[in-house]
């Protein structure tokens, strides 16, 4: 470990013109794959990324082979020349055989994938050291990094951002409403032409410190990700294109600590925490914010299906100043009598019931007036099924008990409107009056509510 | 005989691959099936690292647990995670592959596996890791697990035969006969599963979908009937095997990838000359039914 830490120190002071390119090579890469993959997961096109990137590698090794050099410049056309060639098999595959769409990317990416590695080993068992390290465009190996290829890529990546800036609005309508695109008479064929070739440089750009093998990842993931933040595309893009940064750092970081690792591999981990991270924990669509909110919803269920419960009693009894025993409201409402004791514990603590007695329920003012209300909702839904929709009377109760939860004040007033003042719901049961009327009447009569919980 | 052996192992992997292909591809799978194969390397490399052997029945095992995991985990994605299917697959099996080849390099010196053989495999040397039982080498390893393996497809297909062909052509209406599709899909996922491992040492991890779909796709161009597109895929699997070595020694390079190339020449042929599906029987037709609607008051349709 002790011989770890002048290392990572060295890391962060950034020192060395090496670590500064291989870092900043990996941030460029991780950033340009994050922001044009984002393109081709809202077409749904994800897995396309990953028959491209496998589509690139006979290209790498023709290019070398004609050339002899590895200039990033020269691979990068070689690897562009070969992604174009497998997308435009693609296309043919599934415009003129019978084959299916995925079927055709499968094919094409271990087809094109065999010929590159045939021509790899080829390479391998036949050029002696001159070929010493095509096999990095494998997993890539950001380590081999010069100052030119950071140049190179970098020149390539501004300008690919800058064609995305310029066709923005073209690309957004042809990724969410194709046909809308085509109605404006807008030219969609180019914009989707457009959004591939920038994905096949996104692919060719990124072959150096990714490879091959797991561009996918690089395309799809922060994308991904990224789609858990937010719902405006600029900032999915931001986002996408950050997170892509930030794993190259790590990538980078890891390779650079540890000689010899692939750099691909660990950028790719590190944005599959990224991704694990988003898919939990984003504020609104994660799954732990979900799980909260559906927590919440049920616990005001339960709690609102009591309160409706008392006011139920009450009205049977012609009597809402006086307590309940948990017994009678489990004959009304079945449910185990642990879980009551919970909920009204809660409801307790709101300041909607107390206890007069122990053991004993009742509901104080503005408890009264909350259950008043949802049972007003309750049956005004009711009475909407029967005389509206015609349905049975013995048909609406599991219906108005659901929607009574959600029903706002404004459909309130149109439920209202459209019934014209009814007084009585289809059971035959009075609906009980507005709240702000009834309020100040509650208040006086139920004197509860401000005596009997010294909480409130 | 070393080049039999060679030989003899390509064609079953060939055929093994070939066999459960066509019911990928016809249940719109390929994907999948490349994900699933991609997936199972973590799962490979933890036996290879806890058993410190090539033993298979801890690679099949981690291979299987790996497995289940990735459909687990796509599912989820999908359902809890309310993700699109193509960014669930594509984020699962890129990931699970990054921990694999991370796997491989970190303890590269210590077991007997590195990153060229989960790229193409080394059928070169399999043949030389033989069986000795009771004293008797009854010849390369790879080749009765291959044989084991391929044994086992023929005898799930063979029996599930009705059920499988309903459920790739119609999954609605074999769900609504009362055949369990769900069941039917993890027996061929799992079946995916063990022809990848099988297919491992020979093929390694990416060049096997292309002997899983390539073959079936272009039987799949040129017959109607399942029966006839097994057959056909099963042929142009050894086909592809021996083509492939035949390739790998003209240029001199890695015999897995010969294999993927030689099926995608097939398939090229196929798609060329197909005289149902492809582009020369679509050619005559269409000038067939331009012949007649020109030459005769009677024109026919193609």
């Amino acid at each position: 470990m002790d011989a770890w830490a002048p290392g990572w120190l060295e890391f962060f002071q950034f020192g060395s013109v090496n670590v500064r390119t291989v870092t900043l090579g990996c941030m460029v890469i991780g950033l340009s794959a994050g922001v044009l993959g984002c393109f081709a997961f809202l077409r749904r096109r994800s897995l396309l990324g990953d028959a491209l990137a496998h589509a690139a590698l006979p290209g790498v090794c023709v290019a070398f082979m004609l050339t002899g050099t590895r200039d990033p410049l020269i691979i990068m056309l070689g690897a562009v020349v070969a992604c174009w060639l497998g997308a435009v098999s693609i296309d043919a595959i599934t415009r003129y055989t019978r084959c299916k769409e995925e079927s055709a990317l499968g094919m094409v990416l271990s087809v094109f994938f065999g010929v590159g590695i045939l021509l790899l080993t080829h390479i391998q068992h036949t050029g002696g050291a001159a070929q010493a390290g095509l096999e990095r465009f494998l997993f890539g190996q950001a380590a081999a990094m010069r100052p030119h290829d950071l140049r190179v890529l970098s020149i390539a990546s501004v300008l690919m951002l800058a064609a995305t800036a310029l066709g923005y609005r073209h690309f957004k309508l042809a990724s969410f409403d194709p046909q809308f695109m085509e109605a404006l008479n807008l030219p969609r064929r180019w914009a989707s032409l457009a959004m591939a070739t920038l994905l096949v440089l996104a692919v060719a750009i990124g072959l150096q410190a990714v490879g091959v093998v797991l561009m996918a990842a690089m395309l799809v993931t922060p994308a991904a990700a990224a789609r858990y933040w937010t719902h405006h595309l600029s900032v999915m893009l931001a986002l996408a294109g950050l997170f892509g940064a930030i794993s190259g750092a790590i990538g980078a970081y890891i390779s650079y600590l540890q000689a010899g690792m692939p750099t691909g591999p660990w950028m790719v981990v590190a944005v599959s925490v990224i991704f694990g991270g988003s898919v939990l924990f984003a504020p609104k669509q994660g799954l732990v914010a979900r799980g909260l909110r559906t927590r919440r919803f049920r616990r005001r269920t339960a709690e609102e299906n009591l309160l409706r419960t008392l006011y139920r009693l009450g009205e049977d009894h012609n009597d809402w100043e006086q307590g309940y025993a948990p017994a009678e409201l489990i004959q009304y409402r079945p449910m185990d009598t642990a879980v009551l004791l919970r909920i009204m514990s809660r409801l307790e603590r709101q300041g909607l019931v107390y206890e007069p007695e122990e053991g004993l329920f009742q509901l104080t003012g503005p408890g009264l007036e909350r259950a008043a209300r949802l049972t007003r909702l309750h049956r005004l839904w009711e009475l909407y099924l029967t005389q509206k929709l015609h349905l049975p009377a013995d048909h609406v109760h599991a219906d108005a008990e659901e929607i009574e939860h959600i029903l706002t004040p404004e459909l309130e007033a149109r439920l209202v409107a459209s019934l014209e003042g009814a007084a009585r719901d289809p059971h035959a049961r009075a609906i009980p009056e507005d709240s702000d009327e009834s309020a100040e009447a509650d208040s006086k009569s139920f004197p509860g509510g401000n005596n009997g919980n010294p909480r409130q | 005989m070393h080049t039999v052996w060679i030989l003899i192992i390509g064609s079953l992997v060939g055929v093994s691959c070939a066999l459960v292909g066509c019911f990928l591809i016809l249940r719109r799978l390929a994907m999948l099936g490349d994900a699933i194969s991609h997936a199972v390397l973590p799962g490979i490399v933890i036996a290879f690292m806890l058993t410190a052997s090539r033993n298979t029945l801890p690679m099949l095992a981690g291979a299987a647990a790996f497995g289940v995991l990735t459909t687990w985990l796509t599912n989820v994605l999908m359902r809890r995670g309310q993700l699109q299917s193509d960014a669930a697959i594509g984020v699962t099996f890129t990931w699970l592959f990054a921990v694999g080849v991370i796997l491989v390099s970190a303890f590269t010196g210590h077991v007997d596996l590195d990153v060229d053989c989960v790229l193409h495999g080394e059928i070169l040397f399999v043949p030389f890791d033989t069986w000795t039982v009771g004293g008797v080498d009854i010849g390369p390893r790879a080749f009765w697990i291959l044989a084991g393996v391929t044994l086992a497809n023929l005898l799930f297909i063979g029996l599930g035969y009705k059920e499988l062909k309903l459920c790739a052509f119609d999954a609605a209406l074999a769900a609504a006969m009362g055949f369990n599709v769900a069941l039917w899909h993890y027996l061929l996922m799992g079946l995916v599963a063990l022809t990848t491992v099988a297919a491992f040492e020979s093929v390694g991890a990416i060049l096997v979908v292309a002997m899983l779909i390539v073959p079936a796709n272009a039987a799949y161009l040129l017959t109607d009937r399942l029966s006839v597109m097994l057959l056909l895929a099963s042929l142009f699997g050894v086909l592809s095997a021996v083509g492939g070595y035949g390739l790998a020694t003209l240029i001199d390079g890695s015999i897995a990838a010969a294999m993927a190339v030689f099926s995608g020449l097939i398939f090229l042929a196929a798609a060329l000359l197909s005289p149902t599906h492809g582009a020369l029987g679509y050619y005559l037709a269409r000038r067939a039914h331009r012949a007649s609607s020109h030459g005769s008051a009677t024109p026919e349709t193609p």
